[in-house]
């Protein structure tokens, strides 16, 4: 396959999983916001935050600014951006997709183009459906169409990355901008935020479902790190990209650095408990996980040639 | 001479064209409406369109399809197709030629000015032997009809013809809207072009291939106007579709950068004009092309189709040669006429046409697209004014024509059924053999009484059905 190919599969990839999840943060902050105390908290702050969006120089930041630069804004990170960058590599590559996937990134796209910010704001709901439901159709399509060949890993390998290191960013920011005074952890305030954060990543029925009980930070944690049950969760993003890795390897008779990154850092998660990072630090696992997280992409990238 | 319409005449239906009429019994005027609506939908949706940047709008159009097929007999497609055949050896043997032994300018069948002082013409192609000694794989013949029996060449297409993806998709539109048209096997499929495609390429491989051609087409990339159709025949010949930037150079052969390593490349299909070929030999400035491309051509690493300096054969000037070509490489007469032409490089010729501009179609010698072009019976007294002074001041550069009267077929139009004007593009196919698909590219002139096809001035296309024998 051309390294071009490749590029712009994982591209692809990338962009339909940060899209969808873009969509989520907005489904967070616009609940967060209806909740009482909202107007002292700058919950729509943190929300741009986690998703790498430059606040405004006076910071104030209320639910039009945020929904222009998540959902409309030309370019960047918003959802239409994203779906934009998505389609426009997937149709550099259209002879790579089945035309079911095509379509599912095809149908519709220029819908947000006659959308308002005052309109979207009556609508909010409807568009963060449209979101998900393009990104699910989309995965649905590659799930139930795709050749499971080299082409399916890379476009699989940008959706994973991007997925485990959004969960990665979404818990740096509980510390970052949520959350600057350790010394309220576990109190009321508290646990609204962490369940804003399980809100975030659609993991609120599920965090009930599995730890059963009140939502406590440990194990919000471990549910967002370590619960390979939990489909969003970072270490299962790294075995299954190693999974992939490990595919091209067999296929291709070679392995790269990325290789030894992908083993590493399944490894190290694999080890992990949330006693230990707790006691070590969140914020610090985080952090360096996420490094590990982009470093595993940039020797992708280049041990295929993209 | 009177409009010929290809559905009815003399009050008559035409025999070809009697399932179509019992189609359109059947159907009705307001059915046929709605599945036109759903038809480009259904365009739209696969992604089968041209992008139009920089204009403001929507950046990615349809080319507008007309769901009535437009149908040739079994016995009027064998003359056009025994012509068009015809017409792609004369064209390639003159390339031969022009680029070897001359005899043709030498015998003084054809000025010697019109091939040297040819922008297409490349010195550096002189003397060299492409595989299968084939130029133009891909000619693309672009015919009128004035007549049930008068077909004309209106100009031939040698360097890389477009709009086959359409050809293809119109039927697979078609065949998935009404499948009974086609149940009792009385269409020709054309399905088989792009396999015939991939082994005409496979079997222009360079000397250096010794094991299975690989196959490549290159594209200027997604923003070009026709990626679709780049990206479409890429995928029915299971070729890879690449750019430049995604081959080199390298001991006399070109590689693609794969994620496997470098992988070789035997023939590559370019949908790229010669110029942004190869930077070192055509176009220093350019950041394009394959830098050493041109190269590994001329020394048999590659093959390139269709040949750089193809282009010399398919101007406006040496089309009226074409006659010539058959009449001295083939000793046959031509089989299609082309369409009588006055070149204002003639004295004689010249005098006519500025008294006659009313009357004629004046074209750039150079041009293409329908750009460009006076139509003189439907311009205004300053249009053609303006256009005799641009002949005056430089009559190579332009030919004339007298406006044809061009069939008309069957077309919907705001919910009704209207005559407008068609011509037709076979897409003829030059290997070790020659392949031809039944039927071709059918442009209609959408605008009343409009004359241009061309889809950049609102043309719009059909199915083009050949009919099988037994019909």
């Amino acid at each position: 396959m051309l390294s071009r190919t490749a590029a712009n599969l994982y591209w692809t990839g990338r962009y339909v999983e940060r899209a969808d999840a873009t969509a989520r943060l907005l489904a967070m902050g616009a609940r967060m916001t209806m909740l009482p105390g909202a107007a002292t908290r700058g919950d729509w702050q943190s929300v741009l935050q986690t998703a790498g969006v430059p606040l405004p120089e006076d910071g104030l930041t209320g639910r039009r600014e945020a929904i222009e630069a998540l959902l409309l804004a030309p370019g960047g990170s918003s959802i239409k951006a994203c779906f934009e960058a998505a389609r426009s590599n997937g149709r550099a590559e259209r002879t790579a997709l089945t035309s079911l996937m095509w379509e599912a990134l095809n149908d519709d796209w220029r819908a947000l183009e006659v959308v308002n910010v005052a309109a979207a704001s009556q609508s909010l709901p409807d568009h963060i459906d449209w979101a998900h439901r393009r990104a699910a159709t989309f995965r649905g399509a590659t799930e139930t169409t795709m050749l499971r060949d080299d082409r399916y890993d890379f476009l699989r390998l940008g959706g994973l990355i991007e997925r485990a290191a959004m969960t990665l960013r979404l818990l740096d920011v509980k510390y970052l901008a949520l959350l600057p005074e350790r010394d309220v952890v576990g109190g009321g305030r508290d646990l609204y935020q962490w369940t804003s954060l399980l809100l975030a990543s659609s993991a609120l029925r599920a965090y009930h479902h599995v730890y059963r009980g009140d939502v406590k930070a440990r194990n919000v944690a471990d549910l967002l790190l370590l619960n390979r049950a939990f489909p969003r969760a970072v270490a299962l993003c790294a075995d299954e990209a190693g999974a992939a890795l490990d595919r091209l390897a067999g296929r291709y008779g070679q392995r790269h650095d990325c290789h030894d990154r992908a083993n590493a850092l399944c490894e190290t998660l694999r080890n992990a408990d949330t006693d230990t990072i707790f006691s070590d630090g969140l914020h610090e696992f985080v952090t360096e996980t996420l490094d590990d997280v982009l470093a595993l992409h940039s020797a992708i990238a280049e041990a295929y040639g993209f | 001479m009177l409009l010929f319409d290809e559905m009815r005449s003399d009050g008559a239906t035409r025999a070809p064209y009697a399932g179509v009429e019992g189609w359109l019994d059947d159907i009705g005027l307001s059915l046929l409406d709605l599945r036109s609506k759903e038809a480009e939908a259904l365009f739209r949706r696969i992604g089968i369109t041209f992008a139009v940047y920089g204009e403001g709008g929507d950046p990615e159009r349809l080319i507008p399809f007309d769901l009535i097929p437009r149908v040739i007999a079994a016995a009027e497609w064998e003359r056009l197709s025994a012509g068009i055949k015809q017409r792609a050896r004369a064209l390639n043997a003159f390339l031969y030629d022009v680029y070897h032994r001359r005899e043709i300018l030498r015998a003084g069948r054809i000025p010697s000015r019109l091939v040297t002082q040819n922008d297409a013409f490349l010195p550096e192609m002189i003397g060299f032997e492409p595989p299968g000694r084939v130029y133009s794989h891909i000619v693309g013949v672009d015919l009128v009809r004035t007549g049930p029996d008068d077909f004309f060449v209106l100009e031939d297409n040698c360097r890389t013809p477009s709009g086959v993806s359409y050809m293809l998709e119109n039927r697979e539109i078609m065949m998935r809207m009404f499948p009974d048209l086609f149940e009792d096997g009385l269409v020709r499929p054309v399905d088989g072009y792009a396999a015939d495609l991939r082994r005409t390429l496979e079997e222009v491989a360079p000397p250096a291939c010794k094991q299975d051609p690989q196959v490549v087409v290159l594209t200027p990339g997604p923003f070009n106007s026709a990626y679709y159709e780049h990206s479409f025949l890429a995928d029915s010949m299971g070729a890879d579709l690449v750019e430049a930037r995604d081959l080199y150079v390298q001991e006399g052969r070109v590689w693609r950068r794969t994620t496997r390593g470098p992988e070789v490349v035997d023939v590559i299909y370019r949908r790229i004009d010669d110029d942004f070929l190869d930077p070192l030999a055509f176009r220093p400035d350019s950041a394009l092309g394959v830098p050493g491309l041109m190269h590994a051509y001329l020394s048999g690493g590659v093959t390139i189709a269709s040949a750089p300096g193809a282009g010399v054969a398919d101007d406006k000037a040496i089309y009226t040669y074409v006659p010539e070509m058959i009449d001295f490489y083939l000793g046959e007469a031509p089989i299609l006429p082309n369409v009588q032409t006055f070149k204002c490089s003639e004295p004689d010729d010249l005098s006519y046409v500025l008294d006659n501009l009313r009357d004629l179609v004046v074209k750039e010698v150079a041009g293409s697209g329908g750009y460009g072009m006076l139509v003189g019976p439907r311009s205004t007294e300053a249009e053609v004014e303006a256009y005799r002074a641009r002949i005056e001041a430089d009559p190579e550069d332009f030919i004339a024509q007298p406006t044809l009267d061009l069939s008309a077929a069957p077309t919907l139009a705001s919910g009704k059924i209207v005559s407008r004007h068609v011509d037709l593009r076979p897409y003829c196919l030059v290997g070790k053999q020659i392949r031809l698909t039944p039927g071709g590219l059918t442009r209609v002139a959408l605008r009343e009484g409009s004359l241009v096809v061309n889809s950049s001035q609102g043309g719009g296309v059909k199915d083009t059905w050949v009919l099988s024998k037994e019909s």
